[in-house]
């Protein structure tokens, strides 16, 4: 369902922030993606987003070939993947309710959906009594469930998570990794970009590591115990 | 276009105009000075044209012709006067018609008076004439060298050039004003533009996040048009209801303390003048309010 082949992205700094990058994630699958800062783990994810441009290779999404997607495709194909970030990126003038139904006033569901489907996304969180409080009200992983509701609203087929738990405690970030789990245990795909050693050691699913552009290793069932 | 997206967008394309009212103050201003200025310019050019067309209805030439030519030479002179592309009516005045009309003018209409000193005879036999008006009097006088030339022709009469002058102080105050309205768009265009940019840079982070959830392109950009063709709007509607109240304050204070200008100035009703005024300011400001969002947005939304 994601597929690398051969993908290199150089920014025009000259940069060369993935270097012939090759691998298959299939569907259903739970994917980590380690490696040290630098490594190119978020130029991954933008390049999976659409939001930069391999200057070699091809990236293929659903059977969607990037390089011959038009503009007027792109957020259809966006509508298919859920983004989660470490800094949360949540509306700070919006309400936990606001910033989910958000997501589905942007692709331009009804208020009739919205009302119905976002309290629904909430309680899968854990954040039902908490619809009304801003941002600024919540601990960081709350905001981070918050995130992932929103990300989650429009049913993707795929989760992108770049370094969800980089800013939360050792059990809000236990507490974040098992709900991604449990999104992914639902049938949706997720790819989560890590610096957690622990978590990537205990949750045994399949491990790519990056260096320097390069995969090092792709480990079914892995660990960071692979970290030079 | 979905009716929530468009509630939506209009809701949003408010909050951008409150959230940066300074700017968007400045540039609803900017259009109200502009169209303003506008109505006030069409206001006098209007006026001084509707004065010209009263003057050149007024001014006639009159074409006499050699003695001793017959009606048959008569008509095919006024044939030929008439397909000159510059005349606009033509009235044949025989020699009865004229002498009448001499005689009303020179002796009050006493007829009998006259028919003691003249008899029956007719003293202005060979005074018959054609009596023109012209569609542009600022080509009065190549007209009038044009029938000059046609053979038979004796005399042509023409009126002085004060349609004329009034008519080229016209064009100057229509093509000044033109300029100053010209660089009075590009300025509220500019504003606009600002404040646009303003208001993408204030919710850059929003959009991004629009565009990273699968927000087409449009939904980005249609807050920003509603907003912009709203200050084009507002900016517009302001002026002409400033126009409308002192059109009239305007004319009746002309009308009471310069007794010379009401009477030699016949006023255009304010009706007429916000006719005219009114889709004109209207298209303008949401002309401009709509083009400037559009290619602000183009340019920094990457739309
Ligand atoms: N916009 C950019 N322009 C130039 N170089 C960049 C840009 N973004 C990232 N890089 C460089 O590309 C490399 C990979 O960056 P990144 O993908 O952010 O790594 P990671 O997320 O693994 O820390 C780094 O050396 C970084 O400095
Ligand atoms: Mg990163």
């Amino acid at each position: 369902m994601i597929v690398l082949d051969h993908v290199t992205m150089q920014y025009p700094t000259g940069k060369k922030a993935l270097d012939d990058v090759t691998f298959h994630i299939n569907k259903g699958e739970f994917v980590f993606i380690v490696g040290s800062s630098g490594s190119g783990k978020t130029t991954l994810i933008k390049l999976l987003l659409k939001e930069l441009t391999p200057t070699k290779g091809e990236i293929t999404v659903e059977g969607k070939r990037y390089s011959r997607l038009k503009r007027k495709e792109i957020p259809m194909l966006r509508r298919k993947l859920g983004v989660v970030f470490q800094d949360f990126r949540l509306l700070k003038d919006r309400t936990v309710f606001e910033n989910v139904a958000f997501a589905q006033q942007v692709i331009e569901k009804s208020m009739k959906e919205i009302r119905r489907e976002v309290p629904a996304m909430l309680t899968m969180v854990g954040l039902a009594d908490q619809y009304k409080q801003y941002p600024r009200e919540l601990s960081g992983g709350e905001q981070q469930r918050v995130a992932i509701a929103r990300a989650m609203i429009n049913r993707p087929d795929i989760i992108l998570a770049d370094e969800p738990t980089g800013d939360l405690d050792p059990k809000n970030s236990e507490e974040i990794m098992t709900l991604l789990d449990e999104i992914n245990k639902k049938g949706t795909t997720v790819v989560v970009v890590t610096h957690n050693r622990e978590i990537v050691d205990e949750m045994k699913k399949r491990v790519i590591r990056l260096k320097k552009g390069k995969i090092i290793s792709d480990v079914e069932e892995g660990g960071y115990r692979y970290e030079d | 276009m979905k009716i929530n997206t468009i509630r939506y967008s209009f809701k949003q394309g408010f909050i951008n105009i409150r959230r940066n009212l300074l700017f968007s103050l400045a540039s609803i201003g900017t259009i109200i000075a502009c169209l303003f200025l506008f109505g006030v310019f069409y206001s006098v050019v209007y006026n001084m044209k509707h004065e010209v067309k009263m003057i050149e209805d007024s001014l006639t030439v009159t074409v006499f012709f050699e003695q001793g030519i017959d009606e048959q030479r008569i008509m095919e002179i006024g044939n030929e006067i008439k397909s000159i592309s510059n005349v606009e009516t033509i009235n044949y005045i025989s020699s009865d018609v004229a002498w009448k009309s001499y005689v009303d003018d020179v002796y009050n209409g006493d007829m009998n008076y006259v028919q003691n000193i003249f008899g029956e005879d007719n003293p202005l036999e060979d005074a018959s004439s054609y009596e023109l008006t012209l569609k542009d009097i600022s080509k009065q006088d190549a007209t009038v060298k044009t029938i000059k030339a046609i053979p038979n022709v004796r005399k042509v009469n023409s009126s002085d050039g004060t349609a004329n002058s009034l008519n080229s102080i016209n064009k100057f105050v229509g093509y000044a004003s033109l300029g100053l309205i010209g660089i009075l768009l590009l300025v509220s265009m500019f504003l606009i533009s600002n404040t646009i940019t303003i208001g993408i840079s204030v919710r850059k982070e929003e959009i991004a996040i629009m565009k990273l959830i699968g927000a087409k392109d449009s939904f980005v950009r249609t807050p920003f048009l509603v907003e912009g063709v709203m200050i084009g709007v507002i900016g517009s509607v302001i002026p002409v209801i400033l126009l409308y109240f002192m059109y009239d304050g305007v004319v009746d204070y002309l009308a009471k303390h310069y007794n010379v200008v009401a009477n030699l100035i016949h006023f255009v009703s304010t009706g007429e003048i916000i006719k005219g005024v009114a889709p004109i300011a209207l298209l303008l400001g949401v002309g401009i309010g709509f083009f400037a969002s559009l290619l602000t947005t183009h340019k920094h939304l990457h739309v």
